[in-house]
């Protein structure tokens, strides 16, 4: 088990275990495995001291990942509500924001289905 | 897609002219405008624009956060005020 960023990773590849940091994903795991030169496919704790402290250096300074990452996007959403305009709108009521129809479906964004009693005809 | 880049953003015509002529005079009058589609400018900042909406014109005012969008994202088409209560339950 090693930690990087403040995340637990799990002892598989790499370009899998990087996945669990929140901003990494396939690409850039493998992307990053060949910065360092070592192989992606290789477990997690056969890395070196050296290599983990290389890791640790680069998803510092060229990644945004996780808390730093969360706060950006959560910014940018306070933005388009603060500014009133129909994409904030739409993330104040919880609806899809790309112009996705709401009649059916929509359910990632508006929750759980609320039954309305008495909608029988 | 992403408008291309040669293009630069659109602005209808005469709405961008009104507003260099404002500009030029130094007034910041209400433009009333049905281009909902223009794309809110650097120069358009500080006037208040009626953007019409299919029914009424709403008025909006531009500070620098609105550069880049466009008006008609600040001038809603639709209303929506809750469902209507069923007749049962008012009987209730």
């Amino acid at each position: 088990m090693a930690r990087i960023a403040g995340v637990d990773l799990p002892n598989k590849a790499i370009k899998i275990s990087l996945t669990y940091i929140y901003g990494i994903g396939r690409t850039s795991a493998v992307k990053i495995c060949k910065q360092i030169g070592i192989d992606p496919d290789m477990q997690i704790n056969d890395v070196s001291a050296d290599e983990m402290s290389e890791l640790r250096r680069i998803l510092d300074d060229e990644y945004k990942v996780e808390g730093r990452l969360r706060t950006e996007t959560a910014l940018n959403i306070k933005r388009l509500m603060d500014i009133g305009c129909y994409r904030g709108l739409r993330h104040r009521r919880g609806l899809p924001v790309r112009g996705q129809r709401t009649k059916t479906n929509a359910r990632t964004r508006k929750g759980k289905k609320k039954t309305v009693a008495g909608k029988k005809k | 897609m992403a408008r291309s880049i040669k293009k630069g953003p659109f602005i209808e015509k005469k709405l961008y002219k009104r507003i260099l002529e404002a500009n030029k005079a130094g007034q910041k009058p209400m433009i009333k405008t049905y281009s909902r589609c223009s794309t809110i400018i650097p120069e358009m900042v500080g006037f208040t624009l009626s953007v019409y909406n299919g029914k009424t014109w709403v008025p909006v005012y531009v500070t620098e956060n609105l550069v880049g969008h466009k008006l008609g994202e600040f001038s809603p088409t639709r209303f929506y005020r809750g469902h209507a209560r069923s007749d049962k339950k008012l009987k209730r």
